[in-house]
């Protein structure tokens, strides 16, 4: 540890013990409370990219590790839902340089569609789970994630929660790694490629190492225990462990940071020291359960304080075994959709047309809200798309003809992709419109690149993949570019255009985020700058 | 241990309250003190209620203010002052816009360091480290202005005071 003293939020600080723990790639895709640590460890000068999702970040990612490189794969926790394919089986295989997976997970739902606990995946693929309780743990278990994944050769899930990435807290570096190996190809057939017979001994590996990490868990595991009264004895996890501390200072507790597989002789040594014994944790009742079935007499919370984010008034409450209704929290102002944002004449476009709208997530979810009250569902990212196929299929003739699926940018690459292959394979009788809003950036999550900008997560020129080109090569039957100098008088007509025919339609409308224009204009003057430089008359004329 | 101080900052997005309070954050850090810091983004870019909690002492443990133990409530917005009422304390101080003169501003963007200079009267953290936290985290060429923003919040609040006594 080295004397320096900083205060950082808990993905910054995922981000500094990634680059001092020698990570030679971070890839991931945007996601509130996870996206500013691959933009963090990239300032920060780490090597980091976007992927179109979270599946392919993670699939990259198993790459990386299997050719002996460290390596960080950042996603929400919805995100793991997307990776959940590879995560299982990535869960057999036995990986060379470190591979941490990051699940920012939003109990609470400050920013998210839901509020999973991404604890279950811990349990279900069979992978051991660290879980931060501030910005120095978040630090620390960056290293420690590191080194039990190379000593077991297995992937190690990092899960934070919105408090823990966006809080900031004082963290001790240690400084940076001395070197690391230099990745290297080495075959190794039987534990990379899964096939039955391969497989068939890599789950018996898998849960090998799971009942050795469980042992050295108990034995020396990241655990803390406070002294206090045996009256009450607190067992918790991640920021519930701070709320629970402040809230019953008097109590002992043991704070587990390894929370997958359980430190279960530590847990039952404790419990058998005290009168009471609580678990206080955030949203469902995973350790309960667990420790439940291993026998322990552990209390949980009141079903009331499954949803929503745990704090200290609530942790007394639980305490206390309160279930009287809580005070509501007074309604702040809403968000909405900026002045001057493109999404809203296409809302209002829709509004005005009486479109049944399958809606995806993104700024534009906000045209849910008045005054365009314009979007019918939304589900998850990419969703639009065969939710809204699936209704023109079966609703009557005059109502599957209102019915259009509307999805951004970031989101058709991240998921849309394969539900414009599903319209063009099984295009409802009354044809489908897709409209792709195209404002050129990942808007919600704070305008980051994706693989239709054209431009890297540092923001420096790439590929770039055209929609209407996918579209056209994908065999959709009609493909038109509306542009921000077309009145919102020419977007409602060509719409309700497309709508009378039972053809397949996709309609990009392209105009930048009045929020990220400005910063788009520079990137793209610095592009042009550095292409000139590079391509000076003298140097193309041999 | 001393009682750990907990301040609230509120307002819309776009204000810059969470710019306000990563000040606030990083002089308290500076001045020695442990420090907590805690905010929800996300959507309050869209110009929604927005609003951040800071916390710092000897030892901090949770990084929210609870309800009720706010000992200092700024409220950068008018209309946000009620909804944000409950998380002051009994006897704690409130800090509204209307401290200051607005229209003394010379840009209206560093109203939240003019705002941060009334709640500097109220707070044991040196000027110096205010001031260090300010060039820390706003550009060079805001410098200046938000000094002068700083300067005019610090000394309205201490006119007040005054009157009031
Ligand atoms: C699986 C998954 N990953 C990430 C997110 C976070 N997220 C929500 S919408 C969105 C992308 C929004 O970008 P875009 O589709 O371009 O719409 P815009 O916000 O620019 O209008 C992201 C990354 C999510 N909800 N689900
Ligand atoms: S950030 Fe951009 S996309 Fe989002 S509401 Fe504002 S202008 Fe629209």
């Amino acid at each position: 540890m080295t004397s320096e003293r900083l205060l950082l939020s808990g993905d910054d600080a995922v981000a500094l013990a990634a680059l001092h723990a020698g990570v030679r790639l971070g890839t991931g895709y945007p996601g509130t409370p996870s996206t500013e640590i691959l933009e963090t460890f990239d300032q920060l000068g780490g090597r980091a990219q976007w992927s179109p999702n979270e599946k392919v970040a993670l699939e990259v990612g198993m790459g990386t590790a299997f050719a002996g490189a460290r390596t960080l794969v950042t996603m929400k926790h919805v995100g793991l839902n997307v990776a959940a394919d590879p995560l299982f089986t990535a869960a057999y295989t036995d990986i060379e340089g470190g591979l941490i997976i990051v699940s920012a997970d939003d109990p609470g739902m400050a920013s998210s569609q839901n509020e999973q606990d991404n604890r279950h995946y811990a349990q279900a693929a069979a992978l051991p789970m660290l879980e931060p309780i501030d910005s120095q743990q978040a630090y620390d278990f960056t290293w420690l994630g590191f080194e039990i994944s190379e000593r077991w050769k297995i992937p190690v899930i990092l899960r934070l929660t919105t408090r823990v990435c966006h809080s900031k807290t004082i963290v001790h570096p240690r400084g940076a790694a001395a070197e690391t190996p230099e990745p290297a190809f080495q075959r190794n057939i039987p534990s990379r490629v899964m096939i039955p017979a391969y497989a068939k001994p890599a789950h018996h590996r898998l849960r090998q190492k799971i009942a050795e990490i469980a042992a050295w868990n108990a034995a020396e595991g990241p655990i803390r225990l406070d002294e206090g009264s045996p009256a009450l004895g607190i067992v918790a996890t991640g920021i519930a462990a701070v709320h629970a501390r402040e809230a019953a200072p008097e109590a002992r507790q043991l704070t587990i940071g390894l929370t997958y597989p359980l430190p279960m002789e530590r847990i039952r040594a404790f419990a058998e020291g005290v009168e009471r014994l609580v678990v206080i944790e955030e949203g469902d009742p995973v350790l309960l359960d667990t420790l439940r079935a291993a026998g322990l007499p552990a209390e949980g919370k009141p079903e009331m304080y499954r949803f929503g984010e745990l704090n200290v008034a609530r942790v007394r409450r639980i305490l206390a075994g309160d279930v009287s209704p809580e005070p509501v929290p007074p309604k702040g102002k809403p968000p909405e959709l900026c002045q001057g944002c493109s999404h809203r004449s296409v809302f209002q476009v829709l509004k005005d047309l009486d479109c049944i709208v399958a809606g995806d997530i993104g700024c534009y979810t906000l045209g849910v809200l008045p005054p365009f009250s314009a979007m019918d569902t939304c589900v998850c990212m990419g969703a639009s798309i065969g939710v809204g196929l699936g209704m023109r299929h079966v609703l009557p003739e005059d109502q599957a003809r209102r019915v259009v699926s509307v999805i951004g940018d970031s989101t058709f690459v991240h998921s849309g992709i394969t539900g414009l292959a599903e319209m063009v394979y099984n295009p409802p009788a009354t044809g489908h419109l897709v409209l792709i809003l195209d404002n050129g950036t990942t808007a919600m999550t704070g305008q980051q690149e994706h693989p239709g900008t054209g431009r890297l997560l540092d923001h420096s020129p790439t590929g770039k993949i055209s929609f209407e080109a996918l579209a056209e090569a994908m065999g959709v039957q009609n493909v038109h570019v509306v542009s921000a100098q077309d009145k919102e008088q020419s977007l409602q007509d060509l719409i309700a255009g497309l709508l009378a025919k039972p053809e397949t339609s996709l309609v990009v409308t392209r105009q930048p985020c009045v929020l990220a224009a400005p910063k788009i204009r520079f990137y793209e003057k610095a592009a042009a700058e550095q292409a000139s430089e590079t391509h000076c008359p003298a140097e193309t004329a041999d | 241990m001393t009682k750990v101080k907990n301040v609230v900052i509120a307002g819309l997005g776009g204000q810059g309250v969470l710019k306000a309070s990563d000040i606030l954050a990083d002089a308290a850090f500076r001045a020695g003190f442990d420090v907590k810091k805690s905010e929800l983004h996300g959507m309050s870019q869209r110009g929604g209620s927005v609003s951040s909690d800071v916390r710092f002492g000897d030892r901090v443990l949770s990084p929210m203010v609870p309800p009720g133990e706010a000992d200092v409530l700024l409220v950068l917005e008018e209309t946000q002052i009620e909804i944000n009422r409950p998380t002051l304390k009994p006897g704690g101080v409130l800090i509204g816009p209307d401290v200051l003169n607005a229209a003394a501003l010379k840009n209206k963007k560093s109203l939240n360091v003019a705002l941060l200079g009334a709640v500097s009267t109220v707070l044991d953290i040196p000027e110096e480290q205010w001031l260090a936290a300010m060039y820390a985290n706003l550009a060079e060429k805001l410098h200046t202005i938000n000094e002068q923003a700083f300067a005019l919040g610090r000394s309205a609040a201490i006119e007040r005071k005054a009157a009031d006594q």
